[in-house]
């Protein structure tokens, strides 16, 4: 019991960030149905600039509630013009091409940003240790049964779960409740219809792609300061957050975050009762069931092939 | 003299007689492979071997991403299950002596029928998908197939190896075999690609509810273009298995499968020569910009994405370079536009 309820909460845990990631994935899926393969990288952007921050304030001695916001307030922002670039150079061009034109130019942009990241004038092909801005330990210990069967949450699980609950709450206000989340649930409706309504497709999915981007980094900066800054951290974790989406039903907001949390404790519970060498092939297998029993996922709507 | 207007060429020749130049030319391959190996340096000899492996690689996969317009990221995984199953089995046997030669073109057979059944068994399934959808879960059958891999010991009496990687396979693939198999994947995809097959093939890249009008089977053809693609895959893979003497399944990962989706799609989709020469060229000039080695990969993304901009149907772009007249009016690599149906 003690060890379910653990794995429950660590699954919890990673699901944040991977619903954090899936977002992104969902929002541009909505606008441009197309599956922004450089996603993950973002994210891994966002750890990267987050290392550099945090190397660079580490001298000053910050309290750590003004290093964590400097730190991810800078990821964030830093992210939000990657993601902006990243449509604005490589995926506008491309906007009435054919689909699979789009997708290998998002696979050859997340290979560019990946090695990028791997030259030592960005990153360097080695993992580094995040620099201690914010040391893990136990915040709750709570014993369930005997003194043995402990179940803990550390600071660094509650800060994901809060910040992407919060974060979540905050992207529900700017969808449903400001005019450019109307323009985005418009464009994501219609496209051709709600630019002749007179909005703004370009300003609308320029501001999709950085909202999702800084969603991401927030995801890579928590999973920095958890695990550790590499190159190459943002294949897995993109791709399993991809699943998520398409899990919670692609184009769904609310689907994204209940997928990305389904799929972290997935993951843990393979990982946890059968072995951790199956934790990045289940996530495939769950794609693979849902694409073949419903691919519309958990809360999509269905959409009918027109000719 | 019958003029039907469509030949650019004004004389052909008879199948036979291809045939024939065909086995001329593999035997070829025979003397040449001892001419290069007293004459060529041991290093130019491994990287010519690697460029008649990617070439099949390549190749096959073309069929599958260019001819039939499925793009599939799961290609290594393929070519996984072909190393592992000629590796495995060759070392278990261990052929030695007359047989020897004989035993490795069994068990490629073998390894290439074994990658075969699983392209069909990944096939039959994924095949219902679209487009990226497609592209993610043949991705996802390729990281499972790894996983499977990673964490078999051994198959009855075969060694897999696990994760530390087969090794101590006998070597058995020179120069001849890595040519003959390139000579014959190639020969055979061109044909195939040329025949009447081949048009339906390309009429499901084309347009596949209107190739579904007229009465082409767009499941069968797909899953055909899957099995024959997996089949050479797998050759390839135990060709490589039976050169190297040593697997590590890391090497058959997402990158390996991203690498033959740039030959396919730098070479042009579609086009036979095209894709042979970019996977030549793209085998060799890495190992020549080896002091390079840190922008190697950004070079290569960056020109991915230039071709995608400036020229999304690759640099023959459904030509061959023998035949330069368009076979099919290929000016995309298939499906529908972003914004298209809604």
């Amino acid at each position: 019991m003690d060890y379910l309820t653990q794995q429950l909460i660590n699954g919890l845990s990673i699901g944040a960030t991977y619903a954090l990631i899936a977002l992104g994935y969902t929002m541009v899926y909505g606008v441009l149905r197309l599956i922004n393969f450089a996603h993950g990288e973002v994210y891994m952007m966002g750890a990267v600039v987050a290392y550099w921050i945090a190397i660079g304030i580490a001298p000053w001695g910050w309290p750590v509630w003004g290093a964590l916001a400097v730190i991810f307030g800078g990821a964030m922002g830093a992210c939000a013009v990657l993601g902006f670039a990243i449509e604005f150079f490589a995926y506008r061009p491309l906007r009435n091409k054919p689909r699979l034109v789009v997708l290998i130019t998002a696979i050859g942009v997340s290979l560019l940003l990946q090695n990028l990241a791997q030259t030592r004038y960005v990153f360097g092909p080695t993992p580094e240790a995040f620099p201690a801005v914010i040391e893990a330990k136990t915040v709750v210990r709570w014993t369930m049964g005997g003194p043995d069967n402990v179940v803990t949450v550390s600071n660094l699980d509650l800060l994901s779960l809060g910040l992407s609950l919060g974060l979540m709450g905050v992207l529900a206000w700017v969808v449903l409740r400001t005019r450019q989340g109307l323009a985005l649930r418009a464009v994501s409706y219609r496209f051709d219809t709600s630019s002749l309504m007179g909005i703004n497709t370009n300003r609308t999915i320029s501001f999709t792609f950085m909202l999702g981007s800084a969603l991401a980094a927030v995801a890579g900066v928590v999973d920095a300061i958890r695990y550790d800054v590499r190159p190459l951290m943002g294949l897995m974790p993109g791709l399993k957050a991809f699943v998520a989406a398409v899990l919670g039903g692609i184009g769904s907001i609310p689907g994204a975050f209940v997928g990305g949390l389904v799929i972290g404790l997935i993951e843990t519970l393979v990982k946890g009762y059968l072995s951790s060498a199956y934790s990045d092939a289940v996530a495939f297998v769950v794609l693979i069931v849902i694409l073949l029993v419903r691919p519309s996922g958990i809360l999509g709507r269905y959409e009918a092939e027109k000719l | 003299m019958k003029d039907d207007g469509s030949r650019s060429r004004g004389w052909s020749v008879p199948a036979w007689g291809v045939n024939c130049a065909l086995v001329v030319l593999v035997a070829g391959m025979w003397p040449l492979d001892w001419v290069l190996v007293e004459q060529m340096d041991e290093y130019y000899l491994r990287v010519l071997i690697l460029v008649g492996l990617n070439v099949i690689l390549a190749t096959s996969l073309n069929l599958i991403n260019g001819i039939t317009g499925q793009f599939s990221l799961g290609h290594a995984g393929f070519m996984a299950i072909g190393a592992y199953a000629t590796g495995s089995l060759m070392k278990y046997f261990s052929p030695t002596g007359a047989g020897a030669e004989a035993a490795l073109l069994a068990l490629l057979i073998v390894g290439g029928l074994v990658a075969a059944v699983a392209g069909l068994l990944v096939g039959i399934p994924t095949l219902r998908l679209r487009g990226d959808y497609l592209a993610i879960a043949t991705l996802g059958f390729g990281e499972i197939i790894y996983t499977l891999i990673v964490t078999t010991d051994r198959i009855g009496p075969f060694e897999i190896g696990s994760s530390s990687g087969l090794h101590a396979i006998p070597i058995r693939t020179s120069f001849f075999w890595a040519y003959a198999g390139a000579i014959v994947c190639v020969a055979s995809i061109w044909r195939l690609s040329y025949s009447a097959k081949g048009l339906a093939f390309r009429a499901v890249r084309e347009d596949e509810i209107a190739a579904a009008a007229m009465g082409i089977d767009t499941t069968y053809y797909k899953v055909l273009a899957f099995v024959i693609g997996a089949f050479f895959a797998g050759v390839a893979g135990g060709l490589y298995a039976t050169y190297d003497g040593n697997l590590a399944p890391e090497s058959f990962r997402f990158t390996k499968s991203i690498e033959l989706v740039v030959m396919v799609v730098l070479g042009g989709s579609g086009s036979i020569t095209g894709v042979v020469v970019a996977a030549a060229v793209l085998t060799y000039l890495p190992e020549q910009l080896r002091f390079f080695a840190e922008w190697r990969m950004v070079i290569y993304s960056l020109a991915l994405i230039l071709m995608m901009l400036l020229r999304p149907e690759g640099l023959l772009g459904g030509r061959e370079l023998l035949r330069w007249r368009r076979v099919a009016a290929a000016t995309t690599v298939g499906g529908d536009a972003v914004q298209s149906g809604r």
